[in-house]
């Protein structure tokens, strides 16, 4: 193998799995020990530059980081990421006079925002500063998009949105809410310098079954009874309840109707319970809230009684697997299942929709209705107009609407200074060693053995009264800084300078998870074969040094490093270094676009 | 000196022995020892030895004179019983805990200054008695503990780091162990461990005493230019005799060689040492050849190392002396103090 290029930002990127993993990039392990440090107003910063909404994200985030979490490798479970998020957001203080200011002097341009979920609400937040007047349209009275409207207050409690919002509407965007845009065409003539799509993925999916619409006021669409229920229209449900499908809007619906009345809900899925699209944590705290989910079951018909709901009729079905692993969901031929019901909620999927944009005006569509969008600039098919969040590629999650908002903002930010959109900035990355003495670092180094903790919740009486009590109570200050010590620091880089390595070994033989090998080199595949560990995740690269003194190379597996300096403690000519690697995604303005092309590390 | 406790995590997929341990269950603490030293390495030597040997801990005896050497027990084989003496002092302590229990196994770890000047004597009757035990000396020409003076291995014409040239003639420990009958004698180097692991378990399973002189750059005192205790002086100079595997128990031997290159040793356990001749006509049951091999290649400026010598397996020192198989400790009262009577008849005897 060629020696590793180490200049290159993505390797340690890498190496970093959790911000790798972060459709933000946030920089995890650095909060991690802001929070650690107590630093917490720091911390909701860091969040707050990259994923915009940290305390919103602290309590709801989809987390694509902790599967990817380098402690879930190496024990049980990842650290909670997630939930050290809300921490920093809980524990901030004030932190308004940390935040920008509309500039006194605008820019000139003008941009609109359609919907104002979390993708509009980002380009918002990054196009503000820089002096773009900024309109913002959404059929609702307030905005927040989804965040709003969909997530039950028992998980995210409304002073939370407002606050966060708040923040970027202060920023001195215009907006013009309870206004449904009606027409592309009309928009575009109203010139403004860029349009950004944002309207989500409204509609959800209905069941066309026997029974349908005999019994409206029983038989209800999840999205829009949610909505509903989160606008105060919907109070109550009846006591039976079924509700279909497996995804996180099902597991709303049944939460949110164990708190409205609903005494007997069960979740009804068609497939597996393991192939449900609900995270893990979902289903666990539905079911520990008392509600079944029942798997293997598909809907036949809605029994319908003289304009009265009696309940679902069910085919039981089991999964049978052809050749190709691909798996088919087969009748088992035993006898249909009636389930009794008061009310059904439908939550089995959601589709985008975009009624409003007139397909003549240079905005193309693929064949299954979706605008076609650049997937790093955002940029529709029409120079002007980007999209974002759900609306560009379906539905997602709030971290990947920011995310796109960030990118749909750096493209919006070039076209309007005359730039090639394509010419991305580079991140701004800066890789220092922690070397404080002899075996001292700049970061606790020490791996906690500790086990993950589990967020304490509020106990089931009160949380199931009451719609708008949050269940989940965030770590105390203590168990944060637990949890905090949890996290291997995979930032802190191991960096190797092969001239100065006497092939001691000190490090192979420190290694607690034997990640060091020293041998001849050959093809990465042969080459995984022959170290001292298992080394066969190949998305795990390994890290190869220039030829040593016995023509052997040094070869780290970066799998399961945990980062704890041994091998540089142990290395007695500091061939080892332990070396802090923080990336800065680049965001809209901050002079990003006159940053060199690619800073070397 | 590291001072962090190195952490419990380990790799998943650590292979586990008959016993169900893995090899960290066999380390020792944290080492003191200057980041780098050769010493550190044999540790993690005899710790994959012990571990792929399948012995359980608490039936090993581990023990060490004065030095960083002699450190080294506490860093590895944590839960085995361990005895650090006094200096040059280990041989005499290891004689008499194995006449006191034959049952466990011994390894003695010691230094050059330890071995070769103060317990040169000590070292020399372990030797001639064949105390059953692995008796490894980790030579790195120096007394490191107390801030590199040359030891009594330290070569002719080697320079110590300040720059003085040694005149006084170098002890070959591997050379005196052949002389005073040892029955297994091999040398190895720190920095290579697919040597030094065979020849660590076969020195386990030998009966009988089992010598390793295991160079062992000392990084703080004796690894600059001039030195010949070097990682690098070693690593150019190193003529490895042999290549050995051990077959541990009766397993099937499948590989095939060209008829004269491979030496099959087998021991009494059942065990095989298979022997790669790398020296062409090397035998490794001549004691006199040996010697001489050894020699040749000093006054060649090489070191000669792998597996040097291995004899017949000895009667060891509890044969000689018709000692009660038994531990000591697992002795009654009765059998301990037989009494009056059995006093009178000795007695009686020796009138
Ligand atoms: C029940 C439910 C629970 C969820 N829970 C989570 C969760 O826990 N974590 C998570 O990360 N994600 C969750 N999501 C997904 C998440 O809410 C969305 O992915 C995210 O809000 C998408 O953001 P967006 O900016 O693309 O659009 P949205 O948040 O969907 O906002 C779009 C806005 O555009 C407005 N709009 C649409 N068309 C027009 C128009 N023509 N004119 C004016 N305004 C218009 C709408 O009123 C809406 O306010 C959940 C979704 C649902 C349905
Ligand atoms: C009776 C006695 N004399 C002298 C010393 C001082 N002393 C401590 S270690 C040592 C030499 C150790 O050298 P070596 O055995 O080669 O060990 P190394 O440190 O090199 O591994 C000496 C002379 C002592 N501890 N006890
Ligand atoms: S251990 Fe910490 S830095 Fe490493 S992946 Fe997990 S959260 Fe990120
Ligand atoms: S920091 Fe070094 S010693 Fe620690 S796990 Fe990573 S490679 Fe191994
Ligand atoms: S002084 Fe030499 S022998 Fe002692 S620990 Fe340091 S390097 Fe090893
Ligand atoms: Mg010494």
């Amino acid at each position: 193998m060629q020696p590793t290029d180490i200049r290159n930002p993505d390797y340690f990127h890498k190496v970093v799995d959790c911000q790798w993993a972060c459709p933000a990039h946030t920089a995890v392990p650095e909060y991690i020990r802001m929070v650690a440090g107590r630093r917490y107003a720091d911390a909701y910063m860091l969040n707050w530059q990259s994923n915009v909404f940290p305390g919103i994200l602290g309590r709801t985030c989809d987390r694509p980081c902790e599967p990817a979490c380098r402690r879930g490798r190496v024990e049980k479970e990842p650290v909670a990421i997630c939930r050290l998020k809300r921490v920093a957001a809980d524990y901030k203080g004030d932190i308004r006079n940390r935040l920008p200011r509309a500039p006194a002097h605008r820019n000139g341009k003008r941009v609109a925002l359609v919907g104002g979920g979390p993708a509009s609400l980002t380009v918002a937040r990054d196009l503000a500063p820089e002096g773009y007047e900024l309109v913002l349209f959404d059929t609702a009275a307030r905005a927040g998009g989804m965040i709003r409207s969909q997530i039950p207050k028992f998980r995210l409690p409304e002073q939370v949105i407002d606050e966060e919002v708040g923040y970027i509407l202060d920023l001195g965007v215009k907006t013009e809410l309870g206004t449904t845009i009606t027409s592309m065409k009309s928009l575009l003539a109203e010139n403004y310098d860029a349009i950004f799509v944002g309207c989500g993925a409204p509609r959800g999916r209905d069941l066309d079954l026997p029974g349908r619409h005999a019994a409206p006021g029983q038989i209800h669409l999840g999205l829009d009874w949610l909505a509903s229920v989160a606008f105060g229209h919907v109070k109550e449900i009846g006591r039976r309840v079924i509700v279909l499908g497996g995804g996180n809007t099902a597991m709303d619906c049944c939460r949110s109707a164990r708190r409205l009345g609903g005494v007997e809900v069960s979740v009804v899925v068609r497939s597996g319970f393991t192939e449900m699209k609900a995270s893990p944590w979902e289903k666990e705290e539905a079911m520990e809230e008392g509600i079944p989910i029942l798997n293997f079951l598909v809907p036949k018909e809605f029994r319908v009684d003289d304009g009265a709901l009696k309940g679902v009729l069910f085919e039981k079905v089991a999964a049978q697997y052809d050749a190709n692993g691909r798996r088919r969901l087969v009748p088992t031929g035993e006898p249909e299942v009636m389930m009794p019901c008061d009310d059904v909620l439908i939550a089995v999927g959601q589709e985008n929709a975009f009624p409003w944009i007139e397909r003549d005006i240079g905005i193309t569509f693929d064949r299954w209705d979706m605008p076609i969008v650049d997937e790093t600039t955002m940029q529709s098919t029409h120079p002007r107009v980007f999209f974002g969040g759900d609306a560009a590629f379906g539905a997602k999650n709030i971290i990947w609407a920011v995310a796109h908002g960030h990118e749909a903002a750096i493209s919006i930010d070039l076209l309007c200074r005359g730039e090639d959109i394509a010419k991305r900035p580079p991140p701004l990355v800066n890789l220092v060693s922690q070397k404080m003495g002899i075996h001292e670092w700049s970061y606790d180094n020490v791996v906690s053995d500790d086990l993950r903790y589990r967020v304490p919740h509020r106990e089931h009486e009160v949380a199931l009264s009451d719609i708008a009590v949050e269940v989940e109570l965030g770590f105390d200050e203590e168990t944060a800084f637990a949890e905090a010590e949890r996290c291997f620091n995979c930032d802190v880089q191991t960096v190797f300078t092969d001239r100065l390595c006497i092939e001691c070994d000190a490090c192979t033989d420190i290694c607690p998870t034997d990640c060091i090998t020293f041998t001849a080199n050959g093809e990465e595949p042969e080459l995984r074969r022959r170290l001292a560990a298992p080394a066969h995740d190949i998305d795990q690269a390994l890290y190869v040094s220039g030829g040593l003194k016995t023509g052997r190379v040094m070869v780290k597996d970066e799998n399961l490093c945990l980062h704890c300096s041994l091998c540089a403690e142990r290395c007695p000519t500091g061939a080892w270094d332990m070396q802090r690697f923080l990336l800065e995604p680049a965001l809209a303005g901050h002079g990003c676009s006159h940053r060199p092309e690619k800073r070397a590390a | 000196m590291t001072f962090v406790p190195k952490p419990k995590l380990s790799h998943p997929e650590l292979p586990k022995n008959s016993l169900g341990l893995t090899r960290r269950d066999y380390e020792g603490a944290v080492s003191t020892l200057c980041a780098g030293c050769g010493h550190d390495s044999i540790s993690a030597a005899i710790i994959r030895a012990f571990f792929e040997l399948d012995l359980p801990p608490h039936r090993i005896a581990k023990l060490s004179g004065i030095g960083c050497s002699s450190k080294t027990p506490t860093y590895f084989l944590g839960r085995a019983h361990g005895f650090n003496s006094v200096h040059g002092r280990m041989p005499a302590v290891a004689t008499g805990a194995n006449l006191a229990n034959r049952e466990l196994v011994y390894i003695g770890v010691s230094g050059d200054g330890d071995s070769a000047s103060i317990g040169l004597g000590q070292f020399a009757h372990a030797m001639r008695r064949d105390v059953n035990m692995v008796y490894i000396v980790e030579n790195n020409g120096v007394y490191g503990l107390t801030k590199g003076q040359f030891s009594a291995t330290a070569d002719v014409g080697a320079k110590s780091k300040r720059g003085v040239t040694n005149t006084e003639s170098s002890i070959d420990l591997a050379a005196m162990a052949l002389v005073l009958g040892a029955s297994f004698v091999a040398r190895s180097f720190s920095g290579d461990k697919a040597q030094l692991v065979p020849l660590i378990k076969a020195a386990v399973l030998h009966r009988g005493a089992a010598f390793i002189d295991c160079i062992s750059p000392c990084v703080a005192f004796n690894n600059h230019a001039g030195s010949t205790k070097s990682y690098d002086y070693v690593r150019e100079h190193n003529e490895a005799v042999d290549s050995l595997d051990v077959i541990i128990g009766r397993e099937e031997i499948t590989a095939d060689y060209e008829p004269g290159t491979v030496e099959t040793v087998v021991l009494h356990d059942g065990s095989t040492l298979r022997l790669r001749k790398l020296a062409p006509d090397y035998n490794v049951h001549d004691r006199v050849a040996a010697l001489a091999h050894i020699q040749d290649r000093e006054r060649a400026g090489e070191i000669a190392t792998g597996l040097l010598y291995v004899g017949p397996e000895s009667k060891d020192l509890h044969e000689n002396l018709n000692t009660v198989a038994a531990p000591l400790a697992s002795l009654s009262d009765a059998e301990l103090c037989p009494g009056e009577a059995a006093l009178e008849t000795l007695n009686a005897a020796l009138r």
